[in-house]
């Protein structure tokens, strides 16, 4: 599930690849598709195969543990565009991931509901309408001011559903049905794998589906014209001014994206948790996502999936190690948000571009070590 | 916008305005008490080479962020092929034809030599939004045209094998000639120089020298520097500022003898 986000030299005509002996990687590049389009679309498919491959030989516990990670990654995935190539941060996702479950527990609820395909889109078209909002009052914020004023939106959210509770549930919450899986789908997924379609299970795909469409669209817009721009501006404001860019509208541009991604995020989040209530999206959710994607790498859509991976799958393995070593059930689990910070720390000092740019960093130096580099050679990401 | 009747006409080409190219009348910007600009006028032919000169705080930089709508000034008009230019904004300069390097190197860190010339190309581009989500061969084609015309500069000015790096991991020299390539690829009809030559040794410098003087036949060059050697080779006219104001305006020769001139600098000096 290598989701490259720069390919400033792997493209068609005018490539830049350096004289000299092939890399590895070029090798494989001959083979990928030449269109943009056609590389991205092969990775999703080989993404798809993994997951079908990964849902039909798990248990259904892990099952759950994969949609529960579907909907971090996407959201992280969202998040990652927006902190990174960016460089906006924001603590309101996790209420932008509120907005999502909430429409979604709407339309489901609705006496007609309409196709699950429909209920995402309007979730994930719903959240960019208030990340158009947000994002532009964001766009003339900066740094803490920034933090500030998303953190108010997270808190005001919530709040929100507490204030409407006869159409949102107050803080019981909303109850959310969840779709059921359709017979051509339970039928298909039986002819591969010979396996009985489960509630949960339909559940992860649901998410996954949804992950990989989103992770395809992303890298697209990363890969070209769209993620420069937002570099550009991320980078130095005036001299993208100058380059006849704007970056107010830009910014609103990389928010809304984001936005419309946490909502599809929460649209997932309500259906595998069949609840949307204010306790899921306390600004712990905000914290945990910028977590992921600080861990993972900003800006690489590889780490976003990875960090969410470590959001899901860390605190149950740090309270088993608690448990092992005799702590109580409690304590143990108050272990794992140390955990977090700890690691969050770490990551900050040790491997400041986090998983994914200090393994592209290794490769680099194994590569410049082996083979000389020419001319032209990488010189990226050692600043 | 101003209204384009030359539109599709090669840069530099004149036709469609007999007068300056580019003229600032007697504009005035304060900032608090300080009176950064004071009537300062400034004429910029078709192809011509304007230098702007003067002591440290003259006003210079300030003179150029007035012209790229970056300060509004508090009195004064500019006139842009011969049309008044009103409520500029920054982000319409590369629109109209205007291209400005920033003091220092003003290049985006995070984005590879390539990368950063292909946003100077950036008016060039054409497909939407839309096509780049779907990743659409309309997309696709616009990157290779942006990314051609970027390796072109890049070619011309010697620094294609940096394509791939980083800015930061580049000799300052390199650095100033990317931020150059990153200008010219926008294929402006003026291109503002601010301090192009800070911080090069002098064969760099004699090189910047015959590359502008090359530009001329493409377009008209406004060029704040404090290497007089340098102004003086290649500027046709030079204005000359001091606590905001000209103190004087003509040929580089006109300019040298000038006592005004030799004034300020001196003052400067005994400073
Ligand atoms: N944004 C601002 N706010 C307040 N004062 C400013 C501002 N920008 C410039 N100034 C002042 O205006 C005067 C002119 O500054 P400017 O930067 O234009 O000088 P310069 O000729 O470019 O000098 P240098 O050669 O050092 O670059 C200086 O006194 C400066 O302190
Ligand atoms: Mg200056």
């Amino acid at each position: 599930m290598a989701v490259p986000v720069r390919n400033s030299e792997s493209d068609e005509a005018g490539r830049s690849v350096p004289p000299g002996r092939p890399r590895p990687l070029d090798v494989v590049r001959r083979w990928l598709p030449r269109s943009t389009f056609g590389r991205h679309a092969l990775l999703v498919l080989v993404g798809a195969v993994a997951v079908v491959l990964v849902l039909e030989t798990t248990s259904p516990f892990r099952n759950s543990q994969f949609a529960t990670l579907s909907y971090y990654a996407i959201a992280a995935a969202g998040l990652t565009v927006l902190t990174g190539l960016n460089g906006q941060i924001s603590l309101g996702h996790g209420a932008l991931m509120a907005v999502g479950a909430y429409t979604t527990g709407l339309l489901l609820g609705s006496a007609g509901p309409p196709p699950l395909i429909l209920v995402l889109v309007v979730a994930a078209a719903v959240t960019a309408v208030v990340g158009v909002v947000v994002g532009a009052a964001a766009s003339r914020l900066h740094g803490p001011y920034l933090a500030g004023a998303t953190l108010a939106f997270a808190i005001a959210v919530p709040g929100l559903a507490i204030y409407f509770d006869g159409v949102l549930g107050g803080e019981q919450g909303m109850q959310i049905d969840s779709p059921r899986a359709p017979a051509w789908f339970a039928d298909a997924i039986y002819f591969l794998s010979a396996n009985e379609m489960s509630g949960a299970k339909y559940l992860a795909y649901i998410g996954w589906a949804t992950l990989l469409v989103v992770l395809l669209l992303l890298a697209n817009l990363a890969a070209g014209r769209v993620g420069r721009v937002w570099r550009a501006v991320r980078d130095d404001e005036v001299a993208a001014e100058l380059a006849g860019i704007r970056p107010g509208p830009v910014r609103v541009l990389a928010f809304t994206v984001s936005a419309a991604c946490a909502g599809l995020a929460g649209a997932v989040l309500g259906i595998v948790v069949r609840l949307a209530a204010p306790s899921g999206f306390t600004i712990v959710l905000s914290l945990g996502l910028l977590t992921a994607v600080v861990v993972g790498g900003l800006g690489s859509l590889t780490g976003a999936l990875l960090g969410a991976a470590l959001l899901v799958f860390l605190p149950p393995a740090v309270t088993n190690l608690g448990t092992a070593a005799g702590l109580s059930g409690v304590a143990a689990a108050e272990l794992a948000p140390l955990v977090y910070g700890v690691v969050l720390v770490l990551v900050v000092l040790l491997a400041p571009t986090g998983v994914v740019g200090g393994v592209r960093r290794m490769w680099q130096s194994i590569r410049n070590g082996a083979g000389r580099s020419g001319v032209g050679g990488n010189g990226r990401e050692r600043s | 916008m101003v209204t384009d009747p030359a539109e599709g006409a090669t840069p530099g080409d004149t036709s469609a305005t007999d007068g300056p190219l580019f003229r600032v009348d007697e504009v005035g910007v304060r900032f608090g008490g300080l009176v950064a600009l004071d009537e300062v006028s400034l004429s910029v032919a078709p192809g011509e080479v304007h230098g702007v000169i003067g002591p440290n705080g003259a006003g210079k930089t300030t003179l150029f962020n007035v012209c790229c709508g970056f300060v509004t000034p508090s009195s004064g008009t500019l006139h842009w092929r011969g049309e008044p230019v009103r409520g500029l904004r920054p982000h319409r300069l590369a629109q109209m034809g205007i291209a400005r390097t920033l003091q220092g190197v003003g290049l985006f860190r995070g984005l590879t030599v390539l990368e950063n010339v292909m946003v100077g190309a950036d008016r060039h581009h054409r497909a939407g939004f839309t096509s780049a989500l779907l990743a659409l061969r309309r997309s696709d084609r616009d990157e290779r045209a942006l990314r051609e015309r970027a390796h072109a500069v890049l070619t011309e000015l010697g620094t294609e094998t940096y394509a791939d790096r980083l800015p930061g991991s580049l000799p300052y020299p390199v650095q100033k000639r990317v931020a150059l390539a990153r200008a010219l690829v926008a294929e402006p009809q003026m291109l503002l120089l601010d301090e192009p030559a800070s911080g090069l040794g002098a064969d760099d410098m004699a090189e910047l020298g015959t590359r502008i003087r090359g530009l001329r036949d493409r377009m008209a060059v406004v060029l704040v520097e404090h290497h007089m050697d340098l102004v003086m080779t290649v500027c046709d006219r030079i204005t000359v500022l001091d606590f905001g104001r000209v103190v004087a305006e003509g040929t580089p020769d006109q300019v040298r003898d000038d006592p005004a001139v030799i004034d300020a600098y001196l003052g400067e000096e005994a400073a």
